[in-house]
């Protein structure tokens, strides 16, 4: 516990530490999913309109 | 293989398929491996203490941020000179990752500034030039935004990456030409790195880390930046039709 508490306090410097690991993988975990989000949402719009396209085109048919 | 083996955006596609979850847990393995060294097996510095392990975070981020703007000046200039079809939609699929990691070597050195330097921020040429580049970064995605019709969108953007492109060896050298408080490079030098084995090899291991997450992110958001497109177009074509 003592050995966690010392390597939590960084030698005094844990207020500066922590958070710049901490904004560092809370902003890359943000771009992350949004731009996979982002991709994924494009993916299923594109096949919508196709399959709705391809629908449209076998009526006419 | 001519450059324009790639511009097909249908074998690009595939290819980036392909890429991008190896990239991805590349990414995810190396930043477990990077975090574990940089907080637990990596020395405190015998001056700075425990605050050097922000070098960890900070230098990674910083040589992103130069990185993704070289990558979207080169884009850039290849979307204008050659033409070529995914170029502007790399160079601005690249711009949000390069201002986050501009945002991030900015606040990351300011919470390694306050310990050792006393101050959050200081107006030198280092850190200045870091902040015009936020703004170059901000400025290229509000451009792109502003302008309705995506090919002017695209020819304007691409002139204001490049012509933003001089700020880069202002970044890189600015610590040589003016005083400043940033202290100079110590891995990418002439003589060799100036930094222990034990440190060097974390921050390597976080630099592989970032450009790995670089490389699957990317792929991810110009295969988005490809489907609108290809969304506009049929959406145009619906409306015409």
């Amino acid at each position: 516990m003592e050995s966690f508490m010392q390597f939590a306090e960084m030698g005094g410097y844990g207020g500066y530490v922590w958070p710049a690991f901490g904004i560092v993988l809370a902003v890359m975990l943000f771009m992350w999913i949004a731009g996979m989000r982002g991709w994924r949402k494009s993916e299923q719009v594109l096949a919508s309109l196709r399959s709705s396209r391809r629908q449209r085109e076998d009526i006419s048919e | 293989m001519s450059m324009h083996y790639f511009a097909n955006p249908t074998r690009f596609t595939r290819l980036a398929g392909r890429i991008q979850p190896w990239a991805g847990g590349l990414s995810a393995v190396l930043l477990a491996v990077g975090l574990y060294l940089a907080l637990v097996a990596a020395p405190a510095d015998y001056q700075q203490g425990d605050t050097v392990r922000i070098m960890f975070v900070h230098v990674p981020s910083a040589w992103m941020a130069m990185f993704c703007y070289s990558f979207l000046a080169v884009a850039s200039a290849v979307a204008l000179i050659w033409k070529h079809p995914l170029a502007d939609l790399a160079a601005k699929a690249s711009a949000p990752i390069g201002a986050g990691f501009t945002f991030l070597a900015l606040v990351t050195g300011s919470l390694w500034g306050k310990p050792m330097w006393g101050t959050w921020w200081v107006w030198d040429a280092r850190l200045t030039s870091v902040l015009i580049l936020l703004f170059l970064y901000l400025g290229y995605m509000a451009l792109w935004q502003a302008i309705e019709d995506s090919q002017k969108a695209a020819k304007a953007a691409a002139v204001l990456a490049l012509v933003g492109a001089v700020n880069v060896p202002i970044i890189k050298f600015s610590v040589d030409w003016w005083n400043t408080l940033h202290q100079p490079a110590s891995v990418l030098r002439m003589d060799g790195p100036a930094i222990h084995p034990s440190m060097l090899w974390p921050l390597l291991i976080m630099a592989l880390a970032f450009q790995a997450y670089f490389v699957a992110l990317l792929l991810a958001r110009i295969r988005m930046e490809l489907n609108l497109r290809r969304i506009r177009a049929l959406r145009l074509a619906e409306r015409a039709s």
